[in-house]
């Protein structure tokens, strides 16, 4: 990889300092410091945890833990989208869903069958494959009412094409409902407004009994690896937990290493003054093709982790209101900087789990008790309307009064806020 | 010198208001041009109809040795096509820093994916930093560019169209807000340009139109009203009736 | 004569204490016909039934029903008949037929019960209905009507023909008339009679109409050697169509006695599973089991060792249903009837069709009012201010429940929805100030934090609502002049609600027009959204107008609120029902102009209502395509159906 000049937040002074050559781990140190937070994270839960170590951690915080970096990871892909390409997409958790559905479809798919071929082994003849496949049909949907496999189920059985469509599905949608978009120029809150409807759109489709899916039932079961039952949960967590890492990881270098480059340049100019960049020649709706669909991808792969973690999916995680709250997180771990995000997603998603799971203390005024419970979300809402005001930088913005002698000018890249430093003061 | 763009009976109508009416123009390459007119002559529509922002209601433009029109593409393949534009109000990209813009507005392959995959090389750094120099702004390199003053960021918006290294450049009021030092600086810059391009500059100042030099082309209304020297044309009759409103 | 006077010694003799009144007329003319009465038969009861009726005495009503109830006794001595209750087996307490009067608790030795047998029953039923029919009191005879198309019978035709010369009122007369043809369907004495009424119905949208024609053209498929010849066939049908599988076909074959039984369909593996033998069948190894081609084969080893009956092979069902014909016959009525019937019902469709086009439209409208009161606020502060609230839905909330509070304090319905309104508006409106001084005030330049600020105060007034009134729904109840519907047929109707709704939102379109076009806020409010620098060098305070019009968009949202909790509930989560409708509402009609958020309502309503209708089951499936539909519109008409034009717009 060689240099740039550009996107060095260090760099100030002539060309010859810029050409020199380093790394792109050099360049940009908080993704270094990023990655060692995650694995020492990582490692200290795994010995904490009941699964391979001393067992202070119960098995059901380490799947919130698990899951907390499953948010996190869709966290960037919202942060890439919103805090960078200045697309408030309101349908980034719908992705989040499919990506759930097309893992929990083979997970329910293979466990149904394993139970079935069970029930069958004591038959005088040996099921074939019809038999089997109807009477997984008929566990799967008997609650919906319905003993047929659905068409979408086609590929339900093969766990390689269930992988392929939690890539392949969201990127479609996200191309097809994209390209419609941004072809016809619907920009700022109209196009938020735009993907809320076409989340709620899919939403209220999934609720429906015939849409192959079990409606409101959603998909169960999901905890239960197929061919693992002999495997205890408090093992599962943990591969969870690492699987669900190592997908965190990966996911924030891809973000940053896009955003360090010129891409990064051009997304933000994007969000900035998209009609001056259309006259320097670049395609804005290309671009913003680009990051939706790559950021959808990103959005689906954290969801499919996510939900065997969970356990069970249904169509009311992908209503509109799940992705405000990714949104939410995003503003209050502070976009435009990657850290940000994750912060924001992994506070306020374990700050709500504290609050809601009933561990924080009641307060008592005397006349009235306030039950967190009940409170939290008023809490959270007016919360969120402070940061807006008053903190638009967000949790993130902490580090920026950490003095840096080599902060100078244009801050760029992963690491430092590409907020607008006008909107920012304003 | 060969004919570059090429507008002929371009008509647009805002809300039955003649924004352009039955204008024509033509410029060859290499040429500087300055277009003047009053406020309201259309000036401003005029080059959102060449960059593409407009679609008019009739007639053609044609741009290069092949013909090709311009209304079928959008704007980002105009300004593909080698047409640069300045906007009267300098738009820069204020978050980013200079080089960052100019690196930015180099001409590069500009499609997603290898923007993607690319990493600026030893002379594309070069090309960036010797852009800085022609504007003059190579101290400036690594700062934000919305820390610049006024003048510096025309110079950078300047620098970014060099940098697209456009066959035909529309400027939009370039002096607009300039220290006289600041003009000079702008002048030669643009007569610079001029060597090798079509320019077309868009100017009230009647001092700075003096000091480019150049064939004047005068819009009212609209239309063309006159064509020539910056002599010839505040000779005429109809053109001083349309400024000083005798 | 001397058989009276001999009865009325026996009277005197018999009874001194109780005073049984011979002489009271209904007696007498019971007493012309008593040997009718005592014997009745349904060939000659007629007379008897007749007579009581033609009396024109008030008691005789009483006197059929009694008697059909089995409780009119015959004094065998006095040959005088009485209403009796029996107290036990031997005492029965009996009643003066005349009055009613208590005539004591006798012995039942000489008293004989009355039992009329059904058909006399029925003949009584019959002139107990006419009675009711030719009451004086309309009320009466409308009950009687209605009683009769309850549940109609062979005998109340002839009543009802009798009585409908005679009915003076029009609108009974129509409906008696109607009810006569309808029974004539049923019970008429021939197929000309039936067929004439048949056809009086054409074009009838009533439900009774087509419930009574409906199984006249009933039909069935039949088979046989060949096409019987006759106006009852409608059509050869051919198996395999759509109106006939084959295996459908076969099975008629098969109940008419003309092919042999299928073996049913797993046949095949419960005759594998009777012959297993060790871990083989027919010489194959069980485990090997495992496709429908391997049990096939070894299946059809077992046919060949005779150890299964051959299952009937595709050819050979074809063979059979080829040997027979398929028919469709009538076989609710005869065909001439049937043709009759199946003429007028599909008359009827088309008039049906046009109705429910019409209460579609007016489903729609009423849809679309909603959308516009529940979008009117939002498309204020998106159009006016560029500004997205995303808390209008709980504005809408709030209205309601602002409602809900004054219903619990003025229990008066009228009044209470009266006071509701200007005060839904005055807290909304306060609500709606209080957010843009304290919020939107200082986001003006970022409208995506306006979005996203908004959402926080959404999310967290719903929760307050939750924790104030908690999660069930709380009724805001209309004033009982709002009940009901407007029926315009048994097709086309409309409650007096929705009615409401649509007279509310008209006025607040004029509220609308008025405040923009005639008064000085809306003067400023428009110089304000067209160029805030000059309304602001103008003397025009440009905040202040900002605040008064997002709290009259706030304040509409409160009015509207309460105009929808009259028809819905009110909970916590009522507001985002409305917010995504509302949004689609004002981005389809254009954002700035009044007139664009009417059109997007009565669009989004529309096509709601439509897609609904052509997929009746679903309002999911309906929202789902509708929310597709808009998407698509949007690429066509990116700023709505009423889009700024000009240079603004383009800028």
């Amino acid at each position: 990889m060689t240099d740039t000049v550009s996107s060095d937040p260090k760099y100030h002074g002539g060309l010859e300092a810029g050409l020199q050559s380093r790394s792109f781990i050099a360049r940009h140190p908080s993704v270094l410091i990023f990655m060692a937070c995650l694995a020492l994270f990582t490692i200290s839960v795994t010995i904490l945890a009941e699964g391979f170590g001393i067992g202070v951690i119960s098995t059901s915080f380490v799947k919130t833990l698990g899951k907390t970096l499953c948010l996190c990871m869709v966290a960037l892909a919202m942060d890439l989208v919103w805090g960078y390409c200045g697309i408030l997409s309101l349908g980034h958790m719908a992705f989040f869903g499919i990506g759930g559905y097309a893992i929990g479809m083979w997970l329910m798919y293979a466990r149904t069958e394993i139970i079935v071929v069970q029930s069958l082994a004591a038959a005088p003849l040996p099921p074939t494959a019809g038999e089997i496949s109807q009477g997984i049909a008929t566990q799967i949907f008997g609650v919906v009412g319905a003993s047929e496999f659905p068409p979408i189920w086609a590929f339900a059985h093969s766990l390689p094409l269930q992988l392929a469509a939690i890539v392949i599905v969201p990127g479609l949608l996200a191309l097809v409902f994209g390209w419609l978009a941004f072809r016809s120029r619907v920009t700022g809150v109209y196009l938020s407004i735009l993907t809320q409807a076409m989340t709620l759109a899919l939403a209220l489709y999934l609720f429906q009994n015939d849409s192959g899916l079990r409606g409101n039932n959603g998909l169960s079961g999901l905890q239960n690896l197929p061919g693992l039952g002999d495997v205890p949960q408090s093992t599962v967590s943990i591969w969870f937990l690492w699987a669900s890492a190592l997908g965190l990881g990966l996911a924030y270098l891809l973000c940053a290493w896009i955003v360090s480059g010129k891409f990064g340049s051009v997304i933000r100019a994007i969000r900035d003054d998209e009609a001056r960049v259309r006259f320097l020649g670049y395609s804005v709706e290309a671009y913003k093709l680009t990051i939706f669909t790559l950021t959808a991808v990103i959005a689906a792969v954290a969801g499919a982790l996510y939900y065997p973690q969970a356990g069970i999916i249904n169509p009311a995680e992908i209503a509109p209101i799940a992705s405000i709250y990714l949104a939410v997180w995003v503003a209050i771990g502070g976009r435009g900087r990657l850290y940000g995000a994750v912060i924001g997603a992994a506070f306020v998603s374990l700050v709500s789990t504290w609050f809601t799971g009933g561990q924080a203390p009641d307060i008592n005024l005397g006349f009235y008790t306030i039950s967190w419970v009940d409170w939290w979300t008023v809490l959270l809402g007016f919360s969120f309307v402070a940061v807006t005001l008053f903190a638009p930088k967000g949790i993130g913005g902490l580090l920026d009064m950490i003095p840096s002698p080599n902060r100078h000018g244009a801050d760029l890249g992963p690491d430092a806020g590409s907020l607008r430093e006008s909107e920012a003061n304003k | 010198m060969s004919t570059l763009l090429e507008v002929s009976g371009v008509s647009k109508t805002f809300d039955g208001f003649k924004a352009i009416n039955n204008l024509s123009f033509q410029i060859g390459e290499p040429e500087m041009r300055a277009v003047i007119g009053p406020n309201g002559a259309g000036k401003t529509t005029f080059m959102d109809i060449v960059t593409g922002k407009t679609k008019p209601d009739e007639g053609t433009v044609l741009f290069g040795e092949k013909s090709r029109s311009l209304l079928k593409l959008s704007e980002s393949q105009i300004a593909q096509a080698g047409i640069g534009r300045k906007f009267q109000r300098p738009t820069v990209f204020e978050d980013q820093s200079v080089a960052d813009n100019l690196m930015m507005a180099l001409k590069k392959d500009r499609s997603p994916w290898a923007v993607l995959r690319f990493r600026p090389a030893r002379e594309d750094h070069e090309a960036v930093a010797k852009l800085a120099e022609e504007i003059g702004l190579t101290d400036q390199l690594p700062r934000k560019s919305g820390e610049l003053s006024h003048g510096q960021k025309q110079w950078l918006e300047i620098g970014m169209l060099l940098a697209q290294d456009p066959r035909l450049l529309l400027v939009d009021e370039p002096a607009a807000g300039m220290t006289p030092a600041e003009r000079e600086h702008t002048t030669d810059i643009l007569v610079e340009a001029a060597k090798t391009r079509a320019v077309v500059v868009v100017e009230h100042d009647m001092e700075f139109v003096r000091r480019l030099n150049c064939k004047v082309t005068v819009l009212h209304e609209g239309s063309v009203l006159a064509e020539g020297s910056l002599d010839h044309v505040t000779a005429n009759e109809k053109v001083i009736e349309v400024y000083l409103g005798r | 004569m001397q058989r009276f006077l001999a009865f009325l010694i026996c009277l005197g003799l018999a009874f001194p204490a109780s005073a049984q009144n011979a002489d009271a007329p209904i007696q007498q003319v019971m007493q012309t016909h008593a040997d009718l009465l005592a014997k009745a038969s349904r060939k000659t009861i007629q007379v008897a039934i007749d007579a009581l009726i033609d009396s024109g005495l008030p008691a005789a009503q009483a006197v059929l029903e009694r008697w059909q109830n089995k409780e009119m006794w015959l004094d065998e001595e006095t040959g005088l008949f009485v209403f009796a209750e029996e107290i036990d087996r031997d005492t029965i307490r009996i009643f003066d037929v005349g009055d009613g009067t208590d005539l004591g608790e006798v012995p039942d030795d000489r008293f004989k019960q009355l039992k009329p047998n059904s058909g006399v029953r029925g003949l009584i039923a019959a002139g107990l209905v006419k009675f009711q029919l030719i009451d004086p009191d309309a009320t009466v005879r409308f009950t009687a009507l209605e009683a009769i198309s309850r549940d109609p019978d062979e005998t109340h035709l002839p009543a009802l023909r009798d009585v409908m010369e005679g009915e003076t009122d029009p609108a009974l007369s129509d409906q008696m008339t109607r009810l006569e043809r309808l029974l004539t369907i049923e019970f008429g004495a021939d197929d000309n009679e039936k067929i004439d009424a048949i056809s009086y119905f054409a074009g009838d949208l009533g439900v009774d109409a087509r419930a009574a024609l409906n199984p006249l053209v009933a039909t069935r498929i039949e088979v046989g050697e060949a096409v019987p010849v006759g106006p009852e066939v409608i059509r050869v049908v051919t198996p395999g169509d759509e109106a006939l599988p084959k295996t459908e076909a076969y099975d008629l074959l098969v109940r008419a006695d003309l092919a042999p039984p299928l073996i049913p369909a797993n046949e095949v593996r419960e005759a594998l599973i009777r012959n297993i033998d060790g871990d083989t069948v027919a010489g194959v190894q069980v485990a090997s089991l495992d496709t429908d081609s391997a049990r096939n084969a070894a299946f059809a080893t077992l046919v060949e060792q005779g150890l299964a009956e051959p299952a009937a092979t595709t050819e050979e069902i074809d063979t059979a249903l080829g040997a027979y014909q398929f028919y469709e016959v009538f076989i609710g009525a005869p065909p001439g009837v049937a043709i009759a019937a199946q003429a007028v019902l599909s008359d009827i469709e088309t008039s049906v069709a046009l109705n429910q086009t019409a209460d579609l439209a007016l489903d729609a409208i009423s849809l679309a009012s909603i959308y516009f009161l529940a979008a009117i606020g939002l498309a204020i502060t998106f159009g006016v201010m560029g500004v997205i609230n995303m808390a209008h839905g709980e504005f809408i909330m709030m209205g309601a429940y602002t409602g809900y509070v004054v219903q619990l304090f003025v229990p008066d319905h009228t009044l209470s929805i009266l006071l509701a309104i200007p005060l839904a508006f005055m807290v909304t409106f306060a609500a709606g100030v209080a957010m843009e001084r304290l919020v939107i005030r200082w986001l003006y330049h970022r409208p995506l934090e306006t979005l996203l600020a908004t959402f926080g105060v959404s999310i967290a007034l719903q929760q307050l609502a939750k924790n104030i009134f908690g999660t069930q729904a709380r009724p805001l109840t209309a004033p009982g002049w709002l009940d009901g519907s407007m029926v315009i047929n048994d097709i086309v109707s409309i409650s007096y609600i929705r009615i409401a709704i649509f007279i509310l939102a008209l006025i607040f379109l004029a509220i609308f027009l008025i405040v923009m076009n005639r008064t000085r806020l809306g003067l400023e409010v428009r110089a304000v959204t067209q160029n805030p620098r000059m309304a602001a060098s103008m003397g025009i305070n440009p905040d202040r107008i900002n605040m008064l019009t997002f709290g009259f968009g706030s304040g509409i949202a409160g009015i509207a609120g309460v105009a929808i909790g009259l028809y819905a509930k009110v909970t916590s989560e009522m507001g985002s029902d409305y917010i995504v409708q509302s949004f689609m509402t004002v981005v389809v009609g254009g954002v700035g102009n009044i007139w664009g958020t009417l059109l997007g309502a009565a669009m989004v309503g529309t096509m709601q209502k439509g897609i609904e209708w052509l997929n009746p089951s679903n309002t999911l499936a309906a929202q789902t395509y509708m929310i597709l539909f808009i998407i698509l519109f949007i690429q066509f008409r990116p700023r709505g159906i009423i889009a700024l034009k000009g240079r603004a717009a383009e800028a």
